[in-house]
């Protein structure tokens, strides 16, 4: 038997005559004799080898600490990273609430003894769908990504049809996930966006529609930041052959770039990470999809998704899972695609950030970071060599620079940045070598004028350099 | 003198919170605010000019959301009251949550991931500044390694369905490269996790599911009767959701094997088998473990959570991009992996749980992970002993062998003696400030209910649990009506369930619910 002559604080019964008394009252007189079903062959029989553990609770914080120690955070630099993963302020009561062990340590839960958390849920759907102008609205998948992928499996599901369009700008590790996501039955046409708008080629796109299409796909804000201003005539292009408009959006614009059903589109989906919840170097996401209260439509969400009826008692809300059976929780492989857990806490994060903004807070902030990044769009289009490739069209949160004029290439630049403290944007330069030497920028409210200026100012000194 | 307080009762008198708290729009109060963004400077602004103009017509939001409007002590008041509603781990005997591993997440590690140096770094920051996060990966997935005896690992999926997701993925990707696409076929067990059959049809492949044979363990015979030139892998969890440990479980690889299909070890909860056990000594190609279940993560309602894949050197150039790499100086990212099955999911994973999950690892070492497993067990096995001097309960299948980490038992003879049903026991369990749960469906065990004590509960933890099943089975027996009207200290009353899955009648959102019940247009 394995001898242990420790007793560990995150083990009650590893006591030695709290064990032995277990074991007499079970009528074992080791616990060997529990393991028995598991043949000799299939042990290990030897210790695993692994690293010395630290047995004092200050000796473990002192080694994940020096470890911490090497990395260098955002926040203790000036950083313009954004593609996908965001640093927007993240008010105290989003991490307060986040943090209470009520939520944090509770689980899959029963609408009688987790009500809270269903309550919190089905607000958060509910802010989510204010935001959205939508009926219906999941409990979070894991991420964008996901919530994407899926978005064009329902559009197919629901037409019964498997040919999907990706139209115009997508990050090309979205575009991985959502190819392999597709790959069992679905045939994706790509359309591609306009070299100097970065818009979608309506054109092109109006030629590879036909009626076996599902959907068709596009982002807005899409990935370079760019936002598709004919999104209302793509979504007319898509009716036109009964297809689904399908949309992925940045919810933090939404407070004053109009919701896509308000051009059209049928399933709405995105990425929540914006809405209050820390980078966690990629593990901040959560992903949502939005649609109407169709039950075409909602009988096609894997998800969960909570909602409100009464109790056998007057003025209480009851919670519960709606349509439950078109799950592979009821159904396994009968279910839709698959559901389990994701990212729910930050579905209430989400709904707790929301709560603070209210519609003024979401309005003034969408309007800011719009400011902030026309201000750093003109000021770095006004260093001589530098260019915007999408100038004229507005932006969200992000834009690309061109430095294919100015000798140096985006590596070099980005070098030069870091030595000064600087965090640089996304190097586009691999991932979408059409646009040249090129870097994504991005921009939030955390940015101040001078902290703009700053960028400016070092960049013109670092390509002149 | 001092009056003599007397003993507490046997039972906890407990209520849940009941704050009859309000949805948050019924809270709003026009022109409160929870929360100001920073103020954009003059300078911005002249220069800028109105930019909502630049937008057309149809882009421009007209109608602000209509977000509730409060001030932010009633934000906070709100979601405190919602939380006191709620029970986690840190609040009760969470051992109802059977398959799911309800463990104490510590709060060191919360407090450690909360570190501006793990919350605040951006996925795509110069590798030189993240050496510390891509150090803590690396290291974990050695740990990986020794624990399964698989060869690499990705620590990228979002949670255990997605891992699950992300091995079924390397499966189609290894058959396509060796040009069997034929092999259109994976075949499960009833009693593996829902999401083996639900992500392999997903991903394109007809679900065989094999039954248990009398004694409990999915049937060989009809293993081998179901594997033919079609089959492309088996996924199968071991210990199964009854507990039971298959012990052919090498047979049943060998068996895949010689037809020609790979196989894929659920270890989502390895809990009872750390140590003892490993994935690679029965033969198997793939495994995942679920970082919030046996390695202590907390669940957050349902995630973020972290899933991680193990897989031979056979399988591993398939794995996701990218994959973290060490020179001798320096920890880096390797792209350069052409036949990989690309992303799935943004960037590299959940990095603060795997924190999390390496910090209570190198808390416990090799010797704390067997105790961890072996307490377990054991708690485990004390509870059963506990439970089934309770009336009207059963274990299906024999017990010669013992159960390992969960049990799943069945109230067939109390529902057939009382009219009371498994999940009714639950409705009243929360009366008594626990939970409850009966088992993934379908409903192979009549009247179920799945148990997992893990190593962080008390033997009097689990004799209060026990006697909380006991008192409700014997209110069962003196008055079945009595459950039907539970519960009573809860935070709310029965919930007419039926409205949810009637179109007319279900409502996802606020204003879903203001339409359908004639308060709005």
């Amino acid at each position: 038997m394995h001898q242990t002559s420790f007793v560990h604080p995150y083990i009650p019964n590893s006591v030695p005559e709290i064990k032995q008394k277990m074991l007499e009252e079970i009528g074992v007189s080791n616990i060997e004799e529990l393991y028995r079903s598991i043949p000799e062959h299939l042990r290990l029989n030897r210790p695993l080898k692994l690293p010395q553990p630290f047995r004092s609770e200050y000796e473990l914080v002192r080694h994940i600490e020096g470890l911490l120690s090497k990395n260098i955070s955002a926040r203790e630099r000036l950083s313009f990273l954004g593609a996908g993963c965001y640093q927007h302020y993240v008010p105290a009561i989003c991490d307060e609430i986040n943090s209470r062990g009520e939520f944090l340590t509770a689980y899959a839960g029963e609408p009688y003894e987790d009500h809270g958390r269903f309550q919190a849920l089905f607000e958060y759907e509910s802010m989510m769908g204010e935001l959205l102008n939508m009926d219906v609205v999941n409990v979070p998948t894991y991420d964008g990504f996901q919530a994407s992928a899926t978005a064009i499996r329902m559009a197919c599901r629901i037409t019964g049809r498997n040919k999907v369009i990706l139209a115009g700008v997508i990050g090309k590790d979205k575009l991985s996930k959502i190819m392999d996501y597709v790959q069992p039955d679905i045939e994706v046409v790509q359309v591609p966006f306009i070299e100097s708008t970065g818009l979608i080629n309506v054109e092109i796109l109006s030629s590879l529609i036909s009626r076996d299409c599902a959907c068709i796909y596009f982002e807005n804000p899409n990935y370079f930041g760019t936002l598709e201003i004919n999104g209302e005539e793509i979504s007319a292009i898509a009716h036109q052959f009964d297809a689904l408009s399908v949309v992925s959006v940045n919810p933090i614009s939404l407070g004053v770039i109009n919701p896509p059903v308000e051009y059209g589109a049928d399933i709405v989906c995105g990425d929540i990470q914006p809405l209050g919840i820390h980078m966690y170097y990629g593990g901040g996401h959560g992903g949502f999809i939005a649609t109407q209260d169709d039950p075409r439509f909602v009988m096609e969400f894997p998800s969960r998704l909570f909602g409100v009826a009464a109790t056998d008692v007057a003025g209480e809300y009851g919670f519960g899972d709606v349509a439950y059976e078109r799950t592979s929780f009821a159904k396994r492989e009968e279910g839709k695609e698959w559901v389990g857990t994701a990212a729910a806490l930050w579905g209430i994060t989400a709904g707790v950030y929301l709560a603070l903004m209210g519609p003024r807070g979401m309005m003034e902030l969408g309007e800011g970071i719009m400011q902030r990044t026309r201000y750093a769009i003109e000021k770095i289009g006004e260093i001589k060599g530098v260019k915007i490739p999408f100038y004229s069209i507005p932006h969200f949160n992000e834009f690309v620079v061109n430095f294919d004029q100015t000798g140096k290439s985006t590596q070099t630049i980005l070098e030069k940045l870091l030595q000064r403290d600087i965090f640089g944007g996304k190097d586009l330069s691999r991932e979408f070598s059409n646009l040249g030497q090129a870097i994504l920028f991005c921009v939030t409210e955390n940015h101040n004028q001078k902290d703009i200026d700053l960028l400016v100012s070092t960049l013109a000194e670092v390509i002149h350099d | 003198m001092i009056e003599v307080i007397q003993p507490k009762p046997k039972l906890r008198r407990f209520h849940q919170a009941r704050w009859d708290e309000p949805i948050i729009f019924e809270l709003s109060q026009p022109g409160q605010r929870g929360v100001i963004p920073p103020a954009v400077e003059e300078g911005i602004k002249n220069r800028v000019g109105d930019v909502l103009q630049t937008l057309p017509k149809n882009l421009r939001r007209s109608i602000p959301p209509q977000l509730p409007e409060l001030s932010q002590i009633h934000v906070l008041r709100h979601y405190v009251r919602l939380s006191q509603e709620n029970l986690g781990v840190d609040l009760n005997i969470d051992v109802g949550q059977g398959t799911c591993t309800m463990k104490y997440s510590p709060k060191v590690n919360d407090q450690l991931s909360r570190s501006t140096k793990i919350q605040d770094l951006h996925p795509l920051q110069d590798e030189n500044s993240v050496q510390g996060i891509l150090e803590i990966m690396y290291r974990l997935e050695e740990i990986f390694k020794e624990i399964s005896g698989m060869d690499r690992f990705t620590l990228q999926p979002g949670a255990g369905s997605a891992a699950i997701y992300t091995n079924v993925a390397m499966i189609r990707a290894y058959h396509a490269y060796h040009g069997n696409s034929q092999r259109d076929e994976v075949i499960t067990t009833i009693f593996s996790h829902p999401s083996n059959a639900a992500c392999a049809k997903t991903a394109g492949y007809k679900v065989i599911t094999l039954y248990p044979d009398e004694n409990g363990y999915p049937d060989l015979d009809a293993l081998k009767e179901a594997v033919s030139e079609r089959t492309a892998a088996l996924l199968i969890t071991n210990p199964e959701d009854t507990g039971i440990f298959n012990p052919q479980i090498d047979q049943f690889v060998k068996v895949v094997h010689e037809a020609g299909g790979l196989c894929s070890y659920d270890q989502a909860n390895a809990n009872g088998i750390l140590g003892i056990t490993r994935a690679r000594d029965a033969g198997f190609d793939l495994c995942h473990f679920n970082l919030h279940k046996t390695f202590s993560t907390p669940h957050g309602c349902g995630g973020p959570a972290a899933g991680v894949c193990g897989v031979t050197n056979e399988l591993a150039p398939f794995l996701p991009v990218p994959t973290v790499e060490f020179d001798g100086k320096k920890y880096y990212f390797d792209y350069d992996r052409p036949l990989s099955i690309g992303k799935v999911r943004p960037f590299y994973g959940v990095a603060q749980n795997l924190l999390k999950a390496y910090a209570w690892i190198m808390s416990l070492g090799g010797d704390g992970l067997r105790e961890v497993a072996e307490i377990a067990v054991l708690n485990n096995n004390y509870l059963m002993k506990k439970i089934l001097e309770i009336p009207g309960v059963s274990i299906p299948y024999s017990l010669d062998n013992p159960r390992i980490e969960q049990i799943r038992y069945s109230w067939e003879q109390l529902s057939e003696d009382t009219g009371v049903h498994s999940e009714e026991i639950g409705y009243r369990a929360a009366d008594f400030g626990t939970h409850y749960w009966t088992s993934h469906h379908p409903y192979i065990v009549p009247e179920p209910m799945t148990l997992e004590p893990t190593e962080s509960y008390s033997k009097e933890d689990l004799d209060e649990y026990a006697a909380i099943i006991k008192n409700i089975v014997e209110e069962a027996y003196r008055d079945a009506d009595f459950i039907h009207g539970a519960p009573y200290n809860s935070t709310v009353h029965r919930i007419h369930q039926e409205s949810f899955d009637d179109p007319q009648s279900w409502a996802v959102t606020w204003r879903a619910y203001k339409r359908k019940s004639g308060q709005t247009k």
